[in-house]
């Protein structure tokens, strides 16, 4: 799951980019920078492929390092709110598929990082970057899971969200995130059919299990709405972000999408979305809808939602715990490599 | 956390292929950390196999894979561009020949 909201930079760098120092270019190498960005520019206005190897701009390089290290970071942070109710599932086939799904997200984070990778950052990095604070994850994991109808509105809004936001990255211009989108796509539309079954199964009990499936709702409703980032209008790295290919849809669109296809889904399922402006406009053909509260969303970026401290508490703690695994597995790996050269030298 | 001591001790990387069904080649599609080969076989299975998308499995050291140069693109393949004799369709044979 995940958010393109991701145009937010992370606390590092408005630093390191002023600690650029650029350095003073003979004109031969002048020559043949101008040749390589024009051979770049070619491939993107083709809507080609770039690959981890081949020369790209800096910035391109920069963008997507912060772009596709924060969708992992998302992942990986967003195992936590729904891990929260693996030892309290309801029954063991929720139990199992719920284990399934976080084991999932797990995966997705491991795909992301090895796409970054690619571009020439490594994983201790990106974790250092994460674990001190630097680096940003998708707010909506900043929010609790209160009760057993939140793990369904998850998968079915948060992770409906997320593959509205996911589907045009599979066609981003950097081959490797392209690669891993496509297959964090296929194992996505399970996550929120999971949730939307789950959440069917709860509005067929008693009342009390149907207000809790819309309190979850009225809860999660608008942070979803958020997900997409800032409007377009505020939305400054966008222009840039399309020009590379690696954005292909705005983030008002996508949004008006995603409310589109909710509003019958919502229907079905029998709970009303809490926006006394959301009414279908015939003239647009969409969805009208109410203000989101970007202070909100911002605070939550920055830092000050709900969940942040303890999401990256236990983050920490996850790592440092498991730094002894980590430790003994590399030590016996030495261990068996130097056996083995052992016997080939005596041999 | 300092990035030298943890530098010298992140796991090594490999790249995965996988078999998807008795009868096609392993293709690449990924890469893990892993500490050793036997590790980075489950860890591979985990993160890559976990719908039954392969029958077979081989990781590689990242840093044993000799690649070309990207660089290199026009003087190692440009060469093969201007021998369409190696398309079966340079040749026309008429058409009563039938399939050939």
């Amino acid at each position: 799951m995940y958010t393109q909201s991701f145009n937010v930079p992370d606390a590092s760098n408005v630093q390191s980019e002023h600690r650029d120092i650029q350095p003073v270019l003979t004109e031969f190498e002048q020559e043949s920078m101008a040749k390589a960005q024009l051979h770049f520019d070619q491939i993107i206005d083709a809507d080609g492929k770039i690959e981890p190897k081949a020369w790209m701009p800096d910035a391109y390089r920069k963008t997507l390092v912060r772009q596709i290290s924060q969708h992992a970071h998302s992942e990986i942070v967003g195992m936590l709110p729904e891990g929260n109710w693996i030892s309290r599932a309801p029954s063991l086939k929720r139990k199992a598929i719920l284990i399934a799904k976080v084991q999932d997200e797990g995966g997705h984070g491991l795909y992301l990082y090895s796409a970054a990778e690619t571009l020439g950052t490594t994983r201790d990095q990106m974790l250092d970057a994460l674990h001190t604070g630097r680096a940003k994850y998708s707010s909506i994991f900043n929010y609790p899971t209160l009760t057993w109808a939140d793990v369904g509105v998850i998968g079915w809004l948060v992770d409906g969200a997320a593959i509205m936001n996911q589907i045009p990255l599979c066609r981003c211009s950097y081959g490797p995130y392209a690669r891993a989108m496509v297959r964090i796509c296929k194992e996505e539309s399970f996550h929120q059919r999971q949730g939307f079954e789950s959440l069917m199964v709860m509005m067929q009990g008693t009342a009390e299990q149907k207000s809790m499936v819309q309190d979850a709702v009225n809860r999660w409703w608008w942070k979803c709405l958020a997900m997409f980032g800032p409007p377009d209008a505020d939305s400054t790295n966008s222009t840039q972000g399309m020009r590379w290919g690696i954005k292909r849809v705005s983030n008002d669109d996508l949004r008006q999408k995603f409310v589109d296809a909710t509003v019958p889904q919502a229907a079905v399922l029998g709970v009303t979305l809490p926006d006394p402006e959301l009414k279908w406009n015939e003239a647009r053909g969409h969805h009208d809808y109410g203000q989101i509260d970007w202070d909100e969303f911002w605070a939550t970026v920055n830092g000050n939602g709900p969940c942040n401290t303890e999401r990256l508490a236990t983050r920490v703690k996850a790592h440092e715990d498991g730094q002894w695994v980590r430790d003994a597995a590399m030590a016996y790996a030495r261990k068996q490599r130097l056996r083995q050269t052992q016997l080939q030298e005596a041999a | 956390m300092s990035t030298e001591t943890s530098l010298a001790n992140e796991w090594p990387l490999w790249e995965v292929f996988i078999r998807s069904k008795q009868g096609v080649e392993h293709k690449h599609c990924g890469s893990l950390h892993a500490a050793d080969a036997q590790q980075a076989l489950h860890m591979a299975r985990d993160v890559y196999t976990r719908r039954q998308e392969g029958v077979s499995i081989w990781v590689i050291p990242s840093a044993s894979i000799t690649a070309s140069d990207p660089d290199d693109k026009d003087s190692m393949f440009e060469p093969a561009k201007d021998k369409v004799y190696r398309h079966p369709t340079f040749f026309v044979i008429p058409d009563e020949v039938g399939h050939m």
